[in-house]
């Protein structure tokens, strides 16, 4: 089985592969930006910093004591999350930008934190040692991007993500419908986080070498665009920003020295002739119904989504 | 000691302040981040580094000139980037905000280059001033002077002129402001411009200091001149200038006893902390939650 994997992945040319599992590992990041900001409509713009405690944990899971890596993931995950509720518990309180900055500067002081620790190597970045396991890296990648999305997917859908939905539309009116605050927002965000922290271990792993400078705030804004980029609380929008947002650069190679300029550009016409992302919006439900020659109003009328974030 | 460090704080700080006020008016005004406002004080840093080097001009007359310049730059991004977004999420407007400062980094960046440029060094007349055990130099008194100076100017047109009073409406009701008569578009233009003149003059302030101007030096100072704003209480202008010195001073203070190496998070911390204890920040007013 794993000979048969290997050579899966053997066939395809190195560079496709490497953009391929560039994609898939911003999934599960993007994916759990979108659980915080997209559903629950608390902006973060930290979300690096999850990404790299992920990161720096699985790492010295792997280095020092040696974990099975799906056994790792789970963990560094759960630490991640850990440290999500840690810090959502005091600053879910704050509001719109208020949180959103502290978020931000949460994020400067883990960066800071790393830089300086011994046990992170410092500024020198931290060598990873190849993941003890018998799948080949881009299959696990992908598996756990697919895995994400269905988690996601069940989770918008559930009584727990429609009281999350009810957060982002209306705090007042939610609390005044009985949900516990404080309670579902820290819950978002120890799911948003775990999602990051699963996404820093297959970077750590998939790159082995990360450095803290790495996971600054342009990593952090890097995210977020997918998020928005694809459309807020929007599934497949979100994989599709992460995809297009992932390989743009490398589709803009051919232009070298121009390649940030033009995607800066980029960033801005799409935001200013699609304000509410590529797919936001769009009911996939209803497309797919009628796809399969039903009629689209058999399933949930389509939500418009408000514009208030 | 103390005093040779409270003024290199309050230097840095006032630098600081400038920038805040940008991001403080701005937000006040349509509730937008401006994130593309640090690139616009590296712009204001590299034109004006550009007009002394190259045309030999005089470092207060660069520095009128690079406002400028800032001002039409910053009028020009509120145009094209910002101003078909105003109905739209604010989060879209902030990605266009991140897009024009991707987009103008790099654009420095290309044309200027990776290595840091500096002003020539006669630029500036530079001298020594002993007050009592602190050296201070005439760039740092400059520095904290143009800064309060500015202060006061951009105090006088908020409180005392006609467009002020529409500023002042348009971030109290934005549509009252409106119905009222007045102009939004063009007072919002005329904010951008403020903001953008300020952020161009601490842009020229920071690179005489450090002696360095860099097409990355807008991300950090951009991102440290919005904490200040925030721990000011943003929307706040008075808020925005206590916020700017109290972080320069505290990180000044910070470094001196011992912590360089924590420098970036130091501001970030006292953020997060003043925050948690008040929440709309030192100056902010408390937001009356309506149903």
């Amino acid at each position: 089985m794993a000979d048969f994997l290997q050579s899966l992945v053997g066939s395809i040319d190195p560079y496709t592969l490497q953009i391929l599992v560039n994609i898939g590992v911003a999934i599960p990041l993007a994916l759990g930006l979108n659980v915080i900001t997209g559903l629950t409509g608390q902006l973060s713009l930290g979300h690096a910093a999850f990404m790299s405690i992920g990161a720096f944990i699985s790492a010295i899971f792997t280095n020092r004591l040696g974990l099975p890596f799906e056994l790792n993931l789970v963990m560094s995950g759960l630490f991640t999350a850990l440290i999500g509720v840690m810090i959502g518990f005091p600053i879910l309180r704050l509001t719109g930008d208020y949180l959103a900055i502290c978020t931000l500067g949460f994020a400067e002081i883990v960066k800071v934190v790393f830089l300086n620790l011994d046990i992170t190597n410092k500024a020198l970045g931290l060598q990873v040692l190849p993941a003890k396991t018998v799948i080949p890296m881009p299959i696990l990648v992908w598996v756990v991007a697919i895995l994400a999305i269905i988690f996601v997917t069940f989770l918008q859908s559930s009584r727990f993500g429609r009281a999350l939905k009810a957060i982002r539309e209306d705090e007042i009116a939610a609390e005044a419908m009985g949900i516990n605050l404080p309670r579902y927002k820290v819950q978002s965000f120890a799911i948003g986080t775990f999602l990051a922290g699963i996404g820093g271990a297959l970077y750590a792993h998939f790159l082995s070498y990360i450095n803290p400078s790495d996971f600054g705030f342009l990593k952090s804004v890097d995210i977020l665009s997918m998020v928005v980029l694809g459309g807020l609380g929007s599934i497949p929008g979100t994989v599709f920003g992460a995809a297009i947002l992932t390989a743009a650069p490398e589709f803009l190679r051919f232009m070298s020295q121009y390649r940030m300029l033009v995607y800066g550009a980029l960033l801005v016409c799409l935001m200013v002739f699609r304000p509410n992302g590529l797919l936001g919006g769009v009911n996939f439900t209803g497309l797919l119904m009628r796809a399969l020659g039903r009629k689209a109003h058999e399933t949930l009328p389509h939500i418009v989504e408000r514009n208030e974030l | 000691m103390f005093l040779q460090q409270l003024i290199n704080g309050i230097a840095l700080g006032s630098t600081y302040a400038l920038i805040a006020l940008g991001y403080t008016m701005v937000y006040g005004i349509i509730t937008l981040i401006n994130f593309a406002h640090g690139e616009i004080f590296m712009a204001g840093a590299f034109v004006g580094m550009l007009l002394v080097s190259y045309f030999k001009l005089n470092i207060f007359v660069a520095m009128a000139l690079s406002m400028t310049f800032c001002m039409i730059l910053g009028v020009v991004i509120e145009l094209i980037a910002y101003r078909r977004l105003r109905r739209s999420s604010r989060l879209s407007a902030l990605i266009s905000a991140i897009g024009v400062s991707i987009f103008l980094s790099s654009l420095a960046l290309m044309i200027f280059g990776a290595d840091a440029k500096a002003f020539p060094d006669n630029a500036f007349p530079l001298h020594q001033i002993h007050i009592g055990n602190a050296d201070i130099s005439t760039l740092q008194i400059s520095i904290i002077g143009i800064s309060a100076l500015l202060m006061l100017t951009l105090e006088f047109i908020v409180q005392k002129t006609k467009i002020g009073k529409a500023m002042r409406a348009t971030s109290e009701d934005y549509t009252a402001a409106a119905l009222m008569g007045i102009n939004v578009n063009r007072v919002i233009s005329f904010t951008f411009a403020l903001g953008s003149a300020l952020a161009a003059a601490g842009g020229m302030l920071v690179g005489l200091l450090f002696n360095a101007v860099t097409f990355n030096m807008g991300l950090m100072a951009g991102l440290k001149a919005f904490a200040a704003a925030v721990l000011g209480g943003i929307g706040s202008i008075p808020g925005a200038m206590l916020g700017g010195v109290l972080l320069g001073v505290t990180e000044v203070f910070g470094v001196a006893i011992g912590y360089s190496s924590y420098r970036d998070a130091i501001a970030f911390a006292i953020l997060v902390l003043v925050l948690l204890l008040k929440p709309t920040g030192l100056l902010g007013q408390k937001i009356q939650k309506k149903v």
